[in-house]
């Protein structure tokens, strides 16, 4: 609330400046802007920097410094005894701390009762410190500022070199994201290929994913051969993509050259809406719709289709995925140049030969990109696959049954509580760098091939 | 002429005779020819005879309705959804725009080349067997490649490019790209050849070269031809067409047209006033 009410303040503050600093900015001019180096806005928001930047930003540095900053005041005030209790029994006792101070909670043991005495002083303190700062910061920049409004002021500059550092900060933070990911998955599995080496993870045939809490456990061996959750991966890909890709790419052929305007106005959003469904629906679909009609119906032709087959989820996801497909190709053949169709058109080709010879190869490449960004898309989807393809690591080619991916393991190992330094949780690390590295490979390979397509007609 | 303005009507009956006299000996003919683009009224009531082995021109300022009429000879304007054609347009005494005609076999008969050059995606060899193949014009391979380089080396292209037949032939230069265009047309022996601004993307030795190659190909193709210069029409046909807001002003020989025209818009026009 206190807080609230400061960054009310402050912001009051800094549109207060940008008003006075418009205004001495048109003073200082005569009234004629044309006078002034910059237009008077920019002189405005020149005082609404220096007068919110760095007083919001010693706000903000409170926020994440005061937790940290008050229990290490708050620990040092305990008694010696209290301290020696060890770490985690200490971490305890200052959670209990906390919620007397901030909850009413009563408290355990007088010591505990004068910490949180003293842990609520501290924050007002601090709190009231920090306020301090944060006006004095944002009145003394006003002034500051203000005071320096001339005519020949570059404000313009000045505001637009800001700004231009926020957008580095803005561009960089997906950047550093990336970083810390690809960081954090390397050096967990790095962790994991210590105790199973990489050779057994990569090309053994055995998923089974158990590590023993005691020595004498039961099936205490675990193996860790990824091939099966490959190989499952890659069949379900498959299945996705021998449905997404025709289906994807001639209902795009159809939609970009035959249909009428009027139908495509309709039909290309219809389509689109496939894409819009969450994916956890689709697994449903899947899992309860799909499957029980496919064993079904497998079992009344005498074939015996597990509930939980390859076929039923690699089909759901390849519907999944036509809208991908088939929105890229649209777009893809939509920009193939009219020119060209015109000149075929004026040789006396008829519309499929036109189509066939002409307008496909000339998108070929980047409709060759747009199916292996659906790759992709495919390899890393989850929920479908969670729900209808089940955990069984059969290395099969068979569709019919059951088998996993490197997705829905990850899930698995990482779902409900676990141990953080287990080979069986590392594992999900290695498994998601893997299907990082894939993933990452297949998007280069396909940006690159449209961009070389680009190139070619502009 | 139903609808004629003021401005044109008064001497515009001349080039109506003109073009009446010879209906019988005209390859392509058109009859009270109106075009609509929506609404819009693009060619009013044009009557036009083009004549067999001669290069025809159109001019005109932009919009005034020359290659609407040029897309008309061969139903280049089917493809546009909005546009709708009215009259009597023959070939050779058949009427173009009959049910029974076959678009795909009056293209065929009637190529076409376009403004900007536009070559396919393919090798300068497969550029030019793509209508003769579709077209089902040769019985094997030998016969194939009799067509592809009698068609390049009468559009003047053998000699550049008979060592890389297999390249793109959107590798080559603009003017070889609109020459590998009109040897593409020439490929399904038309007999009419459009060409609708053939030479506004290139360069002036590019132009000759293709300006050269239009005054061989009368020979064997009838050709009609869109130009915003002046020159070129003068330079290469044998008749020419003035077109103004839709309405054919004036037509006769390319000589008479350009020394002694006899409407004064096309007075005008040609020496520079407006346009």
């Amino acid at each position: 609330m206190q807080l609230l009410t400061l960054t009310v303040v402050l912001l009051l503050l800094t549109s207060i400046g940008y008003r006075l600093g418009r205004g001495k900015a048109v003073a200082t001019a005569g009234g004629n802007p044309r006078l002034l180096h910059s237009l008077p806005r920019y002189h405005g928001y020149f005082v609404a920097l220096w007068c919110g930047l760095p007083a919001l930003l010693v706000v903000a540095l409170w926020l994440v410094a005061e937790p940290s900053l008050v229990r290490h005041l708050v620990q040092s005030g305990l008694p010696d005894d209290t301290l020696a209790i060890g770490e985690e029994r200490l971490n305890l006792l200052y959670n209990e701390v906390r919620n007397v101070a901030r909850y009413g909670m009563t408290a355990s043991s007088p010591v505990v009762e004068a910490a949180a005495q003293r842990y609520g002083e501290l924050r007002a303190t601090l709190f009231a410190a920090a306020a301090a700062l944060a006006l004095a910061l944002a009145s003394g920049g006003l002034a500051f500022a203000y005071q320096r409004i001339k005519s020949d002021l570059r404000a313009r500059n000045r505001v637009e070199s800001v700004v231009r550092v926020f957008l580095v900060v803005c561009s960089t933070v997906a950047i550093f994201t990336t970083i810390g990911i690809v960081l954090s998955l390397l050096f967990e599995s790095l962790r994991f290929f210590q105790s199973v080496s990489p050779i057994e993870f990569l090309f053994g045939t055995t998923w089974s994913p158990q590590m023993a809490i005691r020595a004498d456990q039961v099936g205490s061996s675990g193996a860790f051969g990824a091939v099966p959750l490959f190989a499952g991966t890659a069949l379900i890909s498959l299945i996705a993509m021998l449905v997404a890709v025709p289906l994807g790419l001639l209902s795009a052929i159809y939609m970009a050259e035959y249909a009428a305007p009027r139908f495509r106005a309709v039909a290309k959003p219809l389509l689109e809406i496939l894409a819009g469904i969450p994916t956890v629906v689709y697994g449903f679909f899947a899992a309860l719709s799909m499957a029980p009609m496919v064993r079904d119906f497998g079992s009344s032709m005498g074939l015996s289709i597990a509930s939980e087959s390859a076929l039923v989820a690699g089909v759901v996801m390849g519907v999944m995925i036509i809208p991908f497909v088939s929105s890229l190709s649209d777009d893809i053949i939509t920009a193939v140049p009219q020119s060209l169709r015109e000149g075929s058109y004026g040789l006396g080709a008829t519309k499929s030969e036109t189509v066939k010879q002409v307008i496909l190869p000339a998108a070929l490449p980047g409709i060759v990109g747009g199916v292996l960004l659906a790759v992709s898309r495919a390899i890393g989807e989850t929920m479908i696959v969670v729900m209808a393809a089940g955990l069984s690591a059969n290395l099969t080619a068979n569709p019919f049954e059951a088998v996993t991916t490197v997705t829905v393991q990850i899930v698995t190992l990482l779902v409900g509580d676990q141990e953080f330094d287990s080979p069986k949780t590392l594992a999900a690390f290695a498994l998601g760098l893997v299907l990082f590295f894939v993933t990452l490979a297949l998007n280069i390979v396909a940006l690159h091939v449209v961009r070389k397509y680009r190139e070619q007609y502009d | 002429m139903a609808q004629t303005s003021a401005a044109v009507a008064a001497p515009a009956t001349s080039a109506s005779q003109n073009t009446l006299a010879d209906r019988r000996l005209a390859k392509v003919s058109a009859r009270d020819v109106n075009v609509y683009y929506g609404e819009k009224h693009a060619l009013k009531h044009v009557d036009l005879d083009i004549r067999a082995n001669e290069v025809t021109a159109l001019i005109g300022p932009s919009g005034c309705g020359k290659s609407t009429f040029l897309r008309c000879i061969n139903r280049m304007n089917d493809l546009i959804d909005i546009a709708r054609v009215a009259g009597s347009l023959t070939l050779d005494g058949d009427d173009i725009y009959d049910r029974k005609i076959d678009v795909v076999q009056l293209r065929a008969r009637v190529g076409m080349v376009f403004q900007k050059p536009n070559p396919f995606p393919k090798s300068i060899y497969d550029n030019v067997a793509y209508g003769p193949r579709i077209h089902g014009m040769a019985k094997d391979q030998t016969e194939l490649d009799e067509i592809v380089m009698t068609s390049l080396e009468k559009a003047g292209l053998l000699a550049e490019v008979k060592d890389r037949l297999d390249e793109a032939g959107t590798g080559l230069s603009g003017g070889q790209q609109q020459r590998l265009c009109i040897a593409r047309a020439i490929a399904v022996s038309p007999e009419v050849i459009l060409m609708d601004e053939p030479c506004s993307a290139l360069d002036p030795i590019a132009t000759a070269k293709v300006e050269e190659l239009i005054d061989e190909l009368r020979e064997n193709f009838t050709i009609v031809i869109v130009t915003h210069s002046m020159q070129q029409a003068a330079r290469v046909s044998q008749r020419t067409a003035f077109f103004h807001l839709g309405e054919l002003v004036e037509v006769g020989d390319t000589e008479q047209i350009f020394t002694n025209p006899q409407h004064p818009l096309t007075q005008g026009y040609i020496t520079g006033r407006f346009g």
